[in-house]
């Protein structure tokens, strides 16, 4: 069995979920600033990717980063790079999937953030670096983790979008999930069902890891609140 | 050392008018909830922008909107103490009070003061553990440590006992009493509290819905205070509207008397006050002499209180409260008559 698949999808999960956690933090953190009206819109157009069909999503991709669309044109004069049909193109279509994942949960944890706790380190004379490293990052590292893991595992699952911007080349575009469509489509049935269980395992993997999180944190939660006299 | 603040702002529902000046010694700002005391000292620290005014810390201008000047918190050095402490909650308590810290000092000299702030905040053996593993009172004295530990010029403290339980409030007040102490330079205290303010502030300026009323010594204000906000916060709780009238003497209209006064009345007077435990029981009919009825018996912890009608008492207003420190079995029944001089010496001459 070639192995290829399971390798392709891990990178390029991994390489977009890197990007979506910057990204994800990022935006939520200047979006919770925002006054109400352009905050409102602001969240429609960086949650859309998660409500719209994967295929549109691909439909613009391929629009901006195509051979002779701006982007894409851009590149290849310059850098003589192409921006679709080649593996890391899948990191882009991913990576707006399931960037909404990221910066929604992200969003959810910076607003239960408790101001005041900012307002008590930029008495103290800490940097606003320093408070966001230090005091808002930690204590919101719940939601960043929840959304991070979920990042990865939309990104991982990503199908539609990234047929359309990467293709399907066996050992050089091949993900999981392209290579299971393709494999059901050419009626190599047995094939199929091992990556699918492949696909199984990875996602049961990765829910049990959160699950574990969760627990583990709730525990250490349990004890210091007994360790309090 | 002194502290200067003329501040206003726009908040929506109130205007914040707030204007005192202070030496060294701690201030009470005193205060109904939600009449601006908390907004006030998130001014000053500048956590929030006022809209217009100026605020001087030992000559130093921290804000002057005229002058364009507006130190971000940072630089101000004023310490804050808040109402819930906003400690670091993934912070160990050492973690806490290093954050304080001026950065430029060399590690040896910050571990040595961590060292000698554990020690006088009683805090050894409990550096290693998180806010959440620490009592309230801990917790109030390594936020206490955290701010001293970045040597403020100002302290500000925003109804510091309001998140204890109230039988460890007394020995935190006498805590926080030393500290002060020791501090020596200018310090605020937000409390709705009179007791609080009466035991820790030498000097009290006194908040009504945003607007200061002027720095007055503790005892001064809570002796005869002037207004009708300061008298209700000193504890006063016989108050009725009042009408000047000719020959220095005013129309109690709650209580439906005429009373004389030992004082001249104040311009713009709209009420008169007797604090309770100034009310005195009279055996006949006199000048100044309420004739009353007594409404209700209530026993409190420490004392008997009659609630009593007046000639112009509506169910529920115009009541007169008087505390009978005589022999319990004397005291009067429901619906008894009973006579109340109010000494024209002890009559409260208020304004709003």
């Amino acid at each position: 069995m070639d192995w290829y698949p399971l390798y392709n999808s891990l990178r390029i999960a991994a390489i977009s979920t890197v990007i979506i956690f910057f990204l994800g933090i990022l935006a939520a953190y200047y979006v919770a600033k925002l006054p109400r009206l352009v905050k409102g819109a602001l969240d429609v157009v960086l949650t859309l990717p998660l409500v719209l069909p994967p295929t549109v999503v691909g439909y613009f991709l391929l629009r901006l980063l195509g051979p002779r669309r701006a982007v894409g044109m851009w590149f290849l004069e310059t850098f003589d790079l192409k921006l679709t049909m080649v593996w890391y193109a899948a990191v882009f279509a991913s990576a707006a999937v399931a960037f909404p994942l990221m910066y929604r949960t992200a969003r959810g944890a910076f607003e239960a953030f408790d101001e005041t706790l900012a307002d008590a380190a930029r008495t103290l004379g800490r940097s606003n670096t320093w408070i966001f490293w230090r005091v808002r990052m930690p204590c919101c590292r719940q939601g960043i983790l929840a959304g991070t893991v979920l990042s990865f595992a939309r990104a991982l699952g990503e199908y539609g979008a990234t047929a359309m911007i990467a293709g399907y080349t066996p050992g050089r575009t091949a993900t999981i999930s392209t290579t299971v469509y393709q494999l059901w489509r050419t009626g190599d049935d047995a094939s199929a069902m091992k990556w699918v269980l492949v696909n199984l395992a990875i996602s049961a993997v990765v829910l049990t890891a959160v699950n574990l999180m969760e627990r583990r944190d709730r525990q250490a939660r349990a004890r210091r609140r007994e360790a309090a006299p | 050392m002194s502290l200067l603040v003329t501040i206003r702002k726009d908040l929506g529902s109130f205007r914040l008018n707030v204007s005192f000046e202070t030496q060294e010694g701690v201030l009470g700002l005193l205060g109904a909830s939600g009449c601006g005391k908390s907004m006030t000292l998130r001014c000053i620290a500048g956590i929030v922008r006022p809209d217009e005014g100026r605020i001087v810390l030992n000559g130093r201008t921290l804000f002057d909107s005229r002058a364009r000047i507006d130190l971000p918190p940072q630089r101000r050095r004023v310490g804050f103490l808040f109402q819930h402490y906003a400690l670091f909650p993934h912070m160990t308590a050492a973690q806490n009070i290093l954050s304080g810290m001026d950065r430029r000092m060399d590690k040896a000299a910050r571990q040595a003061r961590l060292e000698e702030l554990l020690e006088r905040f009683r805090l050894t053996g409990l550096e290693g553990r998180r806010p959440g593993q620490l009592s309230g009172g801990q917790q109030q004295r390594v936020a206490l440590a955290r701010i001293l530990s970045g040597d403020p010029e100002l302290l500000l403290l925003d109804e510091p006992f309001s998140a204890l339980d109230s039988y460890l409030r007394w020995q935190l007040e006498l805590e926080l009493m030393e500290v002060l102490e020791r501090f020596g330079k200018p310090a605020v205290l937000v409390s709705h509290s009179r007791g609080e303010v009466f035991r820790l502030c030498r000097q009290v300026c006194v908040l009504d819905q945003g607007r200061s009323q002027g720095v007055a010594d503790t005892q001064a204000l809570f002796d005869a205070p002037s207004t009708v906000a300061a008298c209700l916060l000193s504890g006063c709780k016989n108050l009725s509207r009042a009408r000047a009238l000719p020959g220095g003497r005013v129309e109690a209209l709650d209580w439906g008397v005429v009373l004389e006064c030992a004082r001249p009345l104040p311009p713009g007077l709209t009420h008169v006050g007797i604090q309770t435990r100034k009310l005195r029981p009279a055996a006949a009919p006199g000048p100044n002499v309420v004739p009353c009825r007594v409404e209700r018996v209530i026993d409190d912890p420490d004392a008997r209180i009659l609630m009593l009608s007046t000639p112009a008492s509506q169910p529920g207003q115009g009541l007169l409260r008087l505390e009978w420190v005589g022999d319990p079995s004397a005291c009067p029944a429901p619906g008894a008559p009973f006579w109340v001089a109010l000494d024209p010496g002890d009559l409260l001459l208020l304004t709003s």
